[in-house]
């Protein structure tokens, strides 16, 4: 009777949204009269961080702080459509809405501007700081507050745009399977190591490294969050969760967190992510939706780790110390 | 977490103001000191609780049901049936044209999993709704149940759900969504090794810290609020409105930061019950989740079958794969034929194969209905096509990373769906993986690239 270690990888993709059945989201923003801007959605934010992101996506594409962005979202009688948060979807989709209208309410500020300072709306750029100048002459510029404040009470004009995303509906061709499910694929390559008590079948995850491919980390430490918590969740399916664990069977069912088993922050592995970004023909900045994908290489790296070690497949999720300890007494017989 | 900006700099822009930038989140604040605002936080006069009844047998036929003792029962205010629910048989994918409606907001007639919503209590307190629910008398007639998939495909097998007739979801394309790509059998015939495998997978929780509930309440003008964590707006209103038969415009959908989703919350469960409780009392309604109902009512992940039948080359190159996926929806579509949809695209995974062979069959059973959850259609089949990966690596004597070079798919290649394939990136992550978990593989796989021009 020993621990043993080993350890296994998985390499996977991931694809982003849902284009199996129609994929749209729409955005507003308008500015305020002193120059802030309002980014109006319906997409929901699950706690991921939605609003933030667009906030940053909107400030990236009209030129402005991110601070001067307010996200308004998850209201019907406001906000335009969105098809919802789900299928690694969110910052995708909602984030190429929010560039659209974003240009277009940049344009008309420009224009604005244009004619405050007797210039081409061509010839002015933003400085990120809140001020727009003349290219290559940036004395000459004037505040987004005033250009704002012109806009709304000396030239008449609304600083807002409208924006869409639509992936049309792709069906499958009955016979081929011929299909577009989606546009573009996140990647992924895990290695685990792991401990197993081949007297009591407890598995220990030791270390996890994960290198996700991502598109476009368009926050790191936003992205940082997803990440960790997408490989902790991986690691608690392949070990601990399940509602029926003598599936088929309907008993045994957890029912609250005493009996539904996951990990601890004690049984949590070391975990080390990496990030590649290989922009997206379509995201927006060349984001990809990783959302759902962290979670899932751990789940077969942290199986090939077992086997790695004992010497036995388990090929049913949960790789609970039960199965593990079956699996070795028929290998021991033979 | 570490970025690696040397791999793809060529084709990527750097140096923008906002983006890329690590800003600290507006809302961590909130969310850390107690101040973000959900839904329950919403507390109006007046406001009423929903506790459902609910079967407790798998699989019945309902005799009679009898509400006239939980109708006396102090502090209740209103008690609905099926007969109550103007659209009473749904499906939340009608809204893509993905039918038949084959679910019960109330049971009528029948109960098909145990779990099954069958009346709704709507009391003062949380306490007499409960009270009351369990002076509901039902009479039930036990039928038998399938709780096994391939016991469900077998002919004569209880019929589980009449909308479809029969086990399986029918797709427009027969009994399972089907991918064909080259041939299959040819692949086989020429291959030096052929394993063929199975994989399981039971159902799981979303485990969301903040569980599926909703608050409606009466604006006075025939128009109701609906205060809700869905992950889907108008998906949620869209369906509201096909069941309660009222106009869009009577319906108000506010929804928020919501405390975790992973695909648990979009299945159109709590809104419509208790906008019909608002709008039949006039009173503001409250329903929310247990912990219980989340884990064991809530839809899980679908538990999924898995058959992975490969031809292999001593070389390494994989000549043909087969896979039969079987997803268990439970007693009801929700989104489970869409999950078992996307699983046909996403097989044979990230590998370069020129004889594939995909069915994949949305089973029901009499369990509770699975539904979304974060990666379905993919997440299982990822499980097991990478453990067949390193099972065939081991098959013919090669080191399991190395292996996956040998067969990782590269832009422009193929897919078995027929999309050429774009924006690759597995080798890159494999190679960088290989230096951070110090897995050495062969040069000539260091010096991979997922671009082919150049190649």
């Amino acid at each position: 009777m020993a621990i043993r270690r080993g350890r296994g990888v998985a390499a996977i993709n991931y694809p982003t949204g849902m284009n199996l059945g129609g994929d749209p989201t729409q955005a507003l923003v308008h500015s305020t009269p002193t120059g802030n801007f309002m980014v109006t959605l319906s997409s929901v934010d699950l706690g991921q961080g939605m609003k933030q992101i667009m906030a940053q996506i909107c400030a990236e594409t009209i030129g402005v702080p991110t601070d001067r962005v307010v996200v308004d979202t998850a209201d019907t009688d406001t906000g335009p459509h969105c098809m919802g948060t789900f299928a690694s979807r969110g910052t995708h989709r909602a984030g190429n809405a929010v560039i659209q209208a974003a240009k277009e309410a940049r344009q008309v500020m420009l224009e604005v501007a244009a004619e405050e300072l007797e210039v081409n709306a061509s010839d002015l750029d933003t400085d990120g700081q809140g001020n727009i100048q003349v290219k290559g002459a940036p004395q000459k510029s004037i505040s987004i507050f005033d250009v704002a404040l012109s806009a709304h009470f000396k030239r008449g004009r609304s600083i807002s745009g409208r924006g869409m995303f639509l992936i049309p509906r792709s069906y499958p061709e009955k016979e081929t399977g011929a299909m577009k499910p989606s546009t573009c694929y996140a990647h992924a390559c895990t290695v685990a190591e792991v401990e197993v008590d081949d007297e009591t079948g407890e598995v220990t995850v030791l270390t996890v490294k994960n290198v996700f491919e991502i598109g476009r980390a368009l926050n790191p430490k936003m992205v940082e969050q997803q990440l960790v918590g997408g490989s902790w969740m991986g690691i608690s399916h392949a070990l601990y969760e399940t509602t029926e664990p003598y599936y088929p069977n309907r008993d045994h069912g957890g029912t609250d967190f005493n009996q539904y088993l996951m990990p601890g922050p004690g049984d949590l592995a070391e975990t080390e992510i990496i990030v590649l970004e290989r922009p997206s023909a379509d995201g927006p900045f060349g984001a990809k939706g990783p959302g759902e994908m962290c979670a899932n290489p751990q789940i077969p790296a942290v199986a090939n780790a077992v086997f790695d070690a004992v010497g036995v497949r388990i090929d049913t999720l949960p790789i609970t110390p039960e199965r593990i300890l079956r699996a070795l007494k028929a290998q021991a017989a033979g | 977490m570490e970025l690696r900006k040397d791999y793809f700099a060529d084709v990527r822009k750097d140096g923008l103001n906002e983006i890329g930038q690590p800003r600290p989140r507006l809302d961590s604040p909130g969310h850390v000191t107690g101040k973000t605002a959900y839904f329950a936080d919403r507390n109006f006069p007046g406001m009423l609780h929903l506790k459902m009844v609910r079967s407790p047998h798998h699989h019945a036929r309902i005799r009679s049901i009898d509400t006239s003792e939980a109708e006396k029962h102090p502090g209740v205010v209103r008690v609905l049936t099926a007969r109550d629910v103007p659209h009473n048989v749904y499906t939340i994918l009608i809204l893509i044209q993905v039918g038949p409606e084959d679910e019960t907001v109330l049971a009528d007639g029948k109960v098909r999993w145990k779990g099954e919503a069958v009346v709704a209590v709507l009391a003062e307190t949380e306490r007499a709704a409960q009270e009351a629910a369990a002076k509901v008398k039902v009479d039930y007639e036990v039928l038998p149940a399938v709780f096994d998939m391939e016991e469900a495909l077998k002919p004569g097998a209880p019929v589980v759900n009449e909308y479809h007739g029969q086990n399986y979801y029918l797709y427009d394309s027969g009994e399972c969504r089907k991918v064909r790509f080259g041939d299959v059998e040819a692949g086989f015939a020429q291959a030096d090794h052929i394993l063929e495998q199975s994989y399981q997978s039971s159902p799981i929780e979303h485990a969301p810290t903040e569980t599926t509930g909703c608050v409606v309440a009466p604006e006075g003008n025939d128009r109701f609020t609906c205060y809700t964590n869905t992950q889907a707006m108008f998906f949620t209103l869209d369906n509201a409105s096909i069941i309660l038969q009222m106009p869009g415009s009577k319906l108000h959908f506010v929804g928020g930061t919501v405390g975790g989703g992973f695909g648990g919350k979009v299945d159109v469960i709590v809104e419509p019950i208790a906008i019909l409780g608002a709008k039949l009392t006039g009173r503001p309604v409250s329903f929310v989740y247990s912990r219980e109902e989340e884990m064991q009512i809530s839809s899980p992940r679908a538990a999924e079958k898995i058959v992975i039948k490969d031809g292999v080359m001593k070389d390494g190159r994989i000549v043909a794969r087969k896979v039969t996926g079987y997803t268990d929806a439970g007693a009801y579509s929700r989104h489970s034929p869409y999950g078992a949809q996307k699983g046909a695209a996403h097989y044979p995974g990230p590998y370069t194969i020129s004889n594939v062979w995909i069915d994949t069959y949305c089973v029901y059973t009499n369990r509770t209905p699975s539904s979304a959850m974060r990666g379905f259609g993919v997440t299982i089949g990822d499980f097991a096509l990478e453990v067949q990966m390193d099972k065939l690596a081991r098959l013919i004597g090669m080191d399991p990373l190395e292996f996956r070079f040998i067969n990782a798919y590269r832009d422009g290649d193929m897919k078995a769906h027929r999309q050429p394939t774009e924006g690759a990136a597995l080798i890159e992550c494999m190679q960088e993986a290989s230096r951070a978990a110090n897995w050495p593989v062969a040069e000539k796989y260091m010096a991979m690239s997922s671009y082919r021009k150049g190649a």
